[in-house]
């Protein structure tokens, strides 16, 4: 079953509060999304540790109900 | 250490860069993965990809390996690099092609 975007959205905030998330559904099958997080936890981070703080926050759903997520991590400028 | 992450230290190890892949380089069987082909085909250099969809051990035991819940995944030297988003970010910013200098390049089959 897919994810939806709003339920992305809100799991990404409640475990990165300063986190602004710009999400696109890129096939318009509320399946296939795409997501620029921005946090100013990402500071000083590899970006494999940034892209996992996502995964994280999205508690094992990633790669199982959600199945494309296109990901892309900022920190704030 | 369990077999399969055994497996796939050796894997990781034999060749300097490791796709693990959905499908193999020609068909790719998931648009991440072609992405993946893609970006590496771009840099020109020699890899080694790794079907999961052929070894259901593998393709679960790479998730736990690397504590990354998808695939495509690319290791370099055998260490984790990322998947296809970060090897596009790495790729966009010339990390990639830097991380990859002095690999040996892709022999020309045309």
């Amino acid at each position: 079953m897919p994810m939806a975007g709003d339920d992305i959205v809100a799991m990404i905030k409640a475990a990165i509060p300063d986190a602004e998330v710009e999400l696109t559904d890129l096939a318009g099958d509320n399946d296939h999304w795409a997501a620029v997080v921005t946090s100013a936890e990402f500071e000083g981070m590899p970006r494999v540790k940034q892209h996992q703080k996502v995964y994280a926050a999205l508690g094992g759903r990633m790669g199982v109900e959600l199945h494309a997520l296109q990901l892309t991590t900022k920190c704030p400028a | 250490m369990s077999n399969v992450n055994e497996r796939i230290a050796a894997m990781t190890k034999e060749h300097d860069v490791v796709l693990f892949m959905k499908g193999s380089k020609l068909f790719p069987q998931c648009g991440f993965s072609s992405r993946a082909v893609a970006i590496l085909d771009h840099t020109g250099v020699e890899f080694e990809t790794v079907d999961v969809l052929q070894d259901m051990e593998i393709r679960e035991g790479i998730k736990a390996y690397s504590d990354w819940p998808t695939i495509p995944q690319l290791y370099v030297d055998g260490e984790f690099v990322g998947g296809s988003d970060i090897m596009m970010e790495m790729f966009e910013a010339g990390e990639l092609q830097q991380m990859l200098e002095g690999k040996k390049a892709a022999t020309s089959e045309s």
